[in-house]
């Protein structure tokens, strides 16, 4: 995880386009400048940024159920619950699945865990709309490669 | 059994907090009942759930912004439970 660039997935695990499901790896660094203020002596996630991992892990899920042909923008957060503190070199995994694919939207089941204990979980909607332009959509496609979401070749 | 017009006030009374009682055949989801665009989402959701089919939400507001219909065409409560009669018909044919 880079906190700071709000890239928050490190490696997609596995994904089942049949099965709308999606696991992915974020690894918690020792480090960051979000430590520093939260908060100074006692460093934690802040759950905002779990509940943005859970909507990257998401949207990664919804981006190639739509084949990369469509981003998707985080529209509505519900029933989240963050059960635990997160610590930095924290393992996580998140988890989603595809709960509604809608007209233009999508609604999933998203959880973090770590070492197998729940983390938080939430049901998010997503919106679904063309790319705005092709350096956003370059730029996805470039973070889909990093993180193995997309495999060519 | 409930008319597709009770079911879908329902929805709209649940989501949006609507009184139920103020939901007409005439009622206009959006500028009478206040659902707005994201309120609408959860409401095609439990529809979609409800009839077993997805709501065109994207074309609808394709078709309008492009000025190909009005709003009242979909928006109107009368209107669109037609409209989900429809696709409930042709999911069936």
């Amino acid at each position: 995880m880079r906190l700071e660039y709000f890239e928050m997935i490190d490696k997609v695990e596995s994904i089942d386009l049949s099965a709308g499901k999606i696991s992915v790896h974020a690894y918690v660094p020792k480090d960051s400048t979000v430590f520093e203020g939260h908060f100074p002596g006692h460093p934690l996630v802040p759950g905002v940024l779990l509940i943005e991992a859970m909507a990257q892990a998401a949207g990664y899920l919804i981006l190639a159920n739509e084949k990369f042909e469509r981003m998707t923008f985080l529209a509505a957060v519900k029933e989240a619950k963050l059960r635990t503190f997160v610590l930095p070199e924290t393992a996580l995994i998140v988890t989603s699945e595809i709960e509604h694919d809608g007209s233009g939207y999508t609604m999933s089941k998203t959880a973090i865990t770590a070492d197998g204990k729940k983390i938080c979980n939430a049901r998010l909607t997503h919106r679904t709309l063309p790319f705005e332009n092709d350096d956003l959509k370059g730029h996805v496609l470039e973070r889909a490669r990093v993180t193995g979401l997309l495999q060519e070749g | 059994m409930s008319s597709t017009f009770d079911k879908v006030a329902d929805i709209i009374s649940d989501i949006g907090d609507v009184e139920r009682e103020k939901i007409t055949q005439d009622s206009h989801v959006i500028s009478d009942l206040e659902i707005d665009s994201l309120d609408f989402l959860d409401v095609a959701f439990s529809i979609d759930k409800e009839f077993d089919i997805k709501v065109p939400v994207e074309d609808w507001m394709t078709e309008i912004n492009d000025g190909n219909a009005n709003a009242e065409d979909y928006f109107i409560m009368k209107n669109l439970c037609a409209k989900i009669d429809e696709l409930q018909s042709e999911k069936a044919a």
